[in-house]
């Protein structure tokens, strides 16, 4: 079942990419965000265009126009050194949330 | 990220592009992608745009994301703002030149007060730096304080503990013939470390070094060698050399001898205020020092850590060591130096150089602040005004849901435009306002080169038009969004009668523009009075503008025998009186307010003995004022003789020791003038009795505001003054004075040049009247008037217009009322009457509050008055009349056209 993507999950998923891909450009970014999430999840992909901005406004990621593999010209993406800080934070985070709502969700002794 | 927002803010266009760009590219790939995978052309473009989602949509949240709200509000308001402005041309020029105006005349004073008194001297590390001065309370006639003596220099700078280190100066003249014209120049004498003092590297060449300050010997009586190298000032050297770098290592000739230059000194360097065009080293003479021979200002750099107060104490332990050190020569004894009491006074240099231009700065930058309190009172009254026109359009706002902080943020935009435009206005205006200040200041003013509109005058020029917009936008802005205003929609446009409540604010506006108007009127006035008391002073010569004067130096070279000397000066004196037109001529050693300060080579002040005075057998006492004077001198000047006569050519020649002194030493001696006239006085024990042959009248020596030094007046040539053994001794730095009323026209000039030349040829002849001379010693008292008086006009003509604006409002709304009062049977005049009553009581307020804000206020100019009070009651009375007039009619004007409202046509109107 594909899902909407959860609010605020899009940025930290931006940041991983690109923490494991390396500079990649909106096209690649999209591509191999959908190819992680194994059809779990149904991205409208210009949105994350406006969240690309919103990354780089924080200075999180920056970019520059490069050239692209089939040779055009095309805005590259990249981490910043705040951006691998931001991973760091919002991972924690989200181990410690997944954790806890673990507790919750999984079924207790005595519970049918 | 709020900055990264803002930056966006400014790249949106490109950011737009940009996005278009990206996407195309991202549609593209991902349709090649599609038709890799064997979709049919077409089909797999439509599968590209649908995997993209809704392009209008992304590119809304694309902008959201690069938009600011608060920034984005106050761009519409600006717009808007900016909209009205242009609806309403003839107010926005209004209020933007009264802000322009305010605004830049304050900017311009300040930018004299920051030159002048907040920025640092031009020295390096200059809060080490102070000015040596001493005080000599025992030693009463020393306005200045005690200057130091050579060998008091020698003592401080050998054994002091607390001066990195200490130099001494005497600012004097002299002539040079070698460049062009003979020309007499300003001058100044140095010593020993004034420059390392100073450390301000030369522009070009160098400094003195020790060898400079050795000299050569010159002959008896002084305790200075002649000097062989000069250093030129940067104005002298440009003005002269058109800065060639080749003049280093030159010769000029200075007073007769030939002097090497050896260095120029930079643009921004002064020797405290001295303003002068040669720098030459002082070579002292050690073994003919004495105690005395107190003609040397000093300045010294402290060590770091040391303060003024310990700097104090070191020089108080030295003055004992000074006195036991020296001598005045046999049969004198330095305890006379113990009772003139001689205590140190270091300051900071700085305050040395500002002198006494500080209150004149303060008052006048009150006085403007002042002025555009009262500017600020008339643009709030006018966006009042505006802001009452404009209620329905508000009212229709905030019915449609606006809220309060918004429409007052909408006013409140609109009032910091307008500031904005006035103080970018300002400021322009600031640009030549300080070059007309500049043209009227004093010429005496201090640091002027170092005026100039900076990032601190801009910076104060905006935050004044940041604050004046604030201050006078925010009472409409807040009167007129009330809440509860949307509800007065409906009774707007009915013009009812006007309750007073809705005048409040604005009559309390007129109430403190008259206020602060009076304060100014007050402050002018007791200037003007000031001045008019100066007029009624006996400054000791009469008729200022027929006096024509001449200063000279007569050098070694025009003569090395005093009688020849002498000679040469009466022969000048002769051809001077014999030129047409010429009532006569005569010279001393200055004329009064000349400032040129000591005579080098001369003694200049000194304590004397009467024969017949009784007490202890010591020659100390309190110092006199020396001056020299020719025959003919006090005639030609118009120093009234109260007693007795002047002295004649006979008695020069023949070295008699004979005296005239001042009326009010003449008192302070013997109780009558006549009673002076025959009696004896000396200055040095050595000296022969000197008869008192003549008393004249009190001479204002140093300026009107000054009172007379107790004078003696010496022959131009004596046996007794610094020469040794009986050696006649002549002064050489004169100035002739010349009585005609045919002053400064060229032709006379010409003749005067000629005169002089007719004797000696390289003698410098620049001539220039006792008028200036006297002007310029009420320059700083003149510059004040006239600033205040600037001040004053506009507060009046400001506070008028204030008036006026109200009155004729509130005429404007009471039509309808005057048309049923003049239906029923009122008479103009009584309609007249009743509005200016309404002016009058406003007027009255703001005159009783401003009188006792004027009391308290103008006791801060008491320095710059003279001959009254700070509360003087002649202005005190008039300037309310004055005002009461001015409002009077202020009020008239609108009155009668209130009275000439047609009752038909004003009840009509609805």
């Amino acid at each position: 079942m594909a899902t909407e993507v959860l609010h605020g999950t899009l940025d930290l998923m931006v940041l991983r990419t690109l923490d494991a891909m390396g500079p990649q450009h909106g096209f690649g970014l999209a591509k191999r965000i959908l190819q992680v999430s194994e059809g779990l999840l149904e991205l409208n992909q210009g949105t994350l265009y406006p969240a690309l901005l919103r990354l780089e406004q924080r200075r999180w990621i920056k970019s520059r126009w490069g050239v692209s593999e089939n040779n055009r010209k095309a805005k590259f993406y990249e981490l910043t050194t705040r951006g691998r800080r931001q991973i760091r934070e919002e991972t924690a985070s989200w181990e410690l949330t997944v954790a806890l709502m673990a507790k919750f969700l999984t079924k207790q002794a005595g519970e049918p | 990220m709020i900055w990264r927002r803002l930056v966006d803010l400014f790249r949106r266009r490109r950011l737009d592009t940009d996005l278009d760009a990206q996407l195309a590219y991202h549609v593209d790939a991902l349709e090649a992608e599609f038709r890799a995978q064997g979709m049919p052309a077409d089909e797999a473009r439509a599968a590209a745009r649908r995997a993209m989602g809704g392009v209008t949509q992304i590119q809304d949240a694309y902008r959201d994301q690069l938009r600011i709200p608060v920034i984005d509000t106050i761009r519409h308001d600006v717009r808007d703002a900016a909209r009205a402005m242009r609806r309403n041309v003839t107010f926005t020029v209004v209020v933007v030149s009264t802000l322009a105006i305010g605004i830049g005349a304050n900017t311009t004073v300040f930018t004299v007060l920051n030159s002048v008194l907040l920025k640092p001297l031009a020295y390096p590390k200059p809060d080490e730096l102070v000015a040596l001065k001493l005080s000599a309370p025992g030693a009463p006639g020393l306005a200045d304080g005690l200057r130091l003596s050579p060998s008091m220099f020698r003592t401080f700078a050998d054994r002091n503990r607390v001066f990195q280190s200490l130099g001494v100066f005497v600012a004097t003249r002299s002539t040079v013939t070698d460049v062009g014209e003979p020309e007499e120049v300003r001058a100044i004498g140095i010593s020993d470390g004034l420059l390392q003092t100073f450390n301000v590297p030369p522009a070009a060449g160098r400094w003195f070094v020790v060898g400079d300050h050795l000299g050569a010997r010159r002959p008896p009586p002084t305790p200075l060698r002649q000097y062989t190298t000069v250093i030129l000032s940067y104005g002298y050297w440009q003005r002269r050399f058109a800065g060639q770098q080749s003049v280093v290592g030159r010769t000029l000739t200075v007073d007769g001898l030939p002097k090497t230059i050896v260095g120029v000194m930079p643009r921004e360097f002064r020797v405290v205020n001295a303003d002068t065009e040669l720098i030459f080293p002082l070579a002292f003479d050690e073994p003919r020092f004495t105690l005395a021979g107190f003609n040397y200002q000093g300045v010294a750099r402290l060590r770091p850590g040391v303060t003024i107060p310990q700097a104090n104490a070191d020089v108080a332990s030295l003055i004992p060591v000074w006195m036991q050190s020296w001598s005045d020569g046999p049969g004198t004894s330095p305890r006379i130096y113990e009772t003139w009491e001689i205590t140190p006074d270091l300051r900071p240099l700085k305050h040395e150089v500002i002198g006494g231009v500080t209150d004149v700065l303060w008052v006048v930058m009150a006085t403007i602040g002042l002025v555009m309190l009262i500017a600020c009172a008339n643009v709030t009254n006018l966006l009042l005004v505006r802001a009452e026109v404009r209620q329905k359009e508000l009212a229709v706002r905030a019915a449609l849901g606006a809220g309060r902080a918004r429409l007052i943020r909408g006013l409140l935009v609109e009032s910091v435009l307008l500031g904005l435009l006035g103080g970018a206005l300002g400021a322009g205006l600031a640009y030549a306002g300080v070059r007309v200040l500049l043209a009227i200041g004093p010429v005496n003013l201090p640091r002027l080169n170092e005026i100039s509109v900076d990032a601190r005058t801009l910076g104060f020029a905006a935050v004044l038009s940041l604050l004046s917009s604030v201050m006078f936008g925010l009472i409409p802005a807040l009167k007129y969004t009330a809440p509860g205003i949307a509800a007065t929609l409906g009774t707007l446009g009915r013009t009812t009668s006007v309750s007073r409540q809705r005048h409040r604010v604005r009559s309390a506006l007129v109430v403190v523009q008259v206020a602060i108007a009076l304060v100014l009127l007050v402050s002018a006035g007791l200037m003007i009075r000031t001045f008019q008391s100066i007029r009624h002073v006996e400054p000791g010569f009469t008729q200022a503008e027929h006096l024509q004067l001449l200063r000279m130096y007569f050098s070694q070279t025009a003569g090395t025998d005093p009688e020849r000397v002498t000679r040469m000066q009466h022969a000048i004196q002769d051809k001077l009186a014999s030129i047409p037109g010429v009532v006569s001529a005569a010279f001393g050693s200055a004329m009064p307010m000349e400032g040129f300060g000591p005579n080098l080579g001369v003694v200049n002040f000194g304590s004397i003995r009467a024969q017949d005075q009784v007490g202890p057998a010591s020659d100390g006492g309190p110092v006199r004022l020396f001056k020299y004077a020719s025959p003919g001198f006090f005639r030609t000047a118009g120093t009234r003789l109260i007693a007795g006569r002047e002295i004649t050519w006979t008695e020069v020649y023949d070295l008699r020791p004979v005296v005239v002194v001042s009326e009010n030493l003449a008192r302070e001696l013997w109780g009558t003038p006549s009673a002076a006239v025959g009696k004896y006085i000396r200055h040095l024990p050595e000296m022969p009795w000197h008869e008192v042959i003549g008393v004249v009248q009190d001479v204002r020596e140093n300026g009107v505001y000054e009172h007379t030094p107790p004078t003696v007046y010496w022959p131009t040539m004596s046996a007794s003054l610094n020469a040794r053994a009986g050696q006649p001794n002549a002064i050489r730095g004169v100035t002739f004075v010349v009585r005609s009323n045919r002053t400064s026209t060229p032709g006379f000039l010409n003749q005067i040049r000629q005169a002089v030349w007719s004797v000696n040829p390289s003698l410098p002849a620049s001539p220039r009247t006792m008028r200036e001379v006297y002007d310029q010693s009420l320059a700083r008292t003149s510059f004040t008037l006239v600033m205040l008086a600037i001040a004053a006009s506009m507060a009046l003509l400001l506070g008028v217009v204030g008036i006026y604006g109200v009155i004729a409002y509130v005429v404007s709304q009471r039509r309808r009322e005057i048309g049923i009062r003049a239906a029923l049977g009122a008479q103009q005049g009584e309609l007249q009457r009743m509005f200016v009553r309404q002016g009058l009581a406003l007027a009255g307020i703001g005159i009783v509050a401003g009188l006792g804000a004027a009391a308290a206020l103008t006791r801060l100019m008491s320095t710059l008055l003279y001959g009254i009070t700070p509360l003087d009651p002649v202005t005190y009375l008039a300037v309310p009349v004055v005002l009461a007039i001015a409002t009077a009619l202020a009020s008239y004007v609108p009155a009668r056209r209130a009275a000439s409202v047609d009752p038909v046509e004003a009840l009509a109107v609805e």
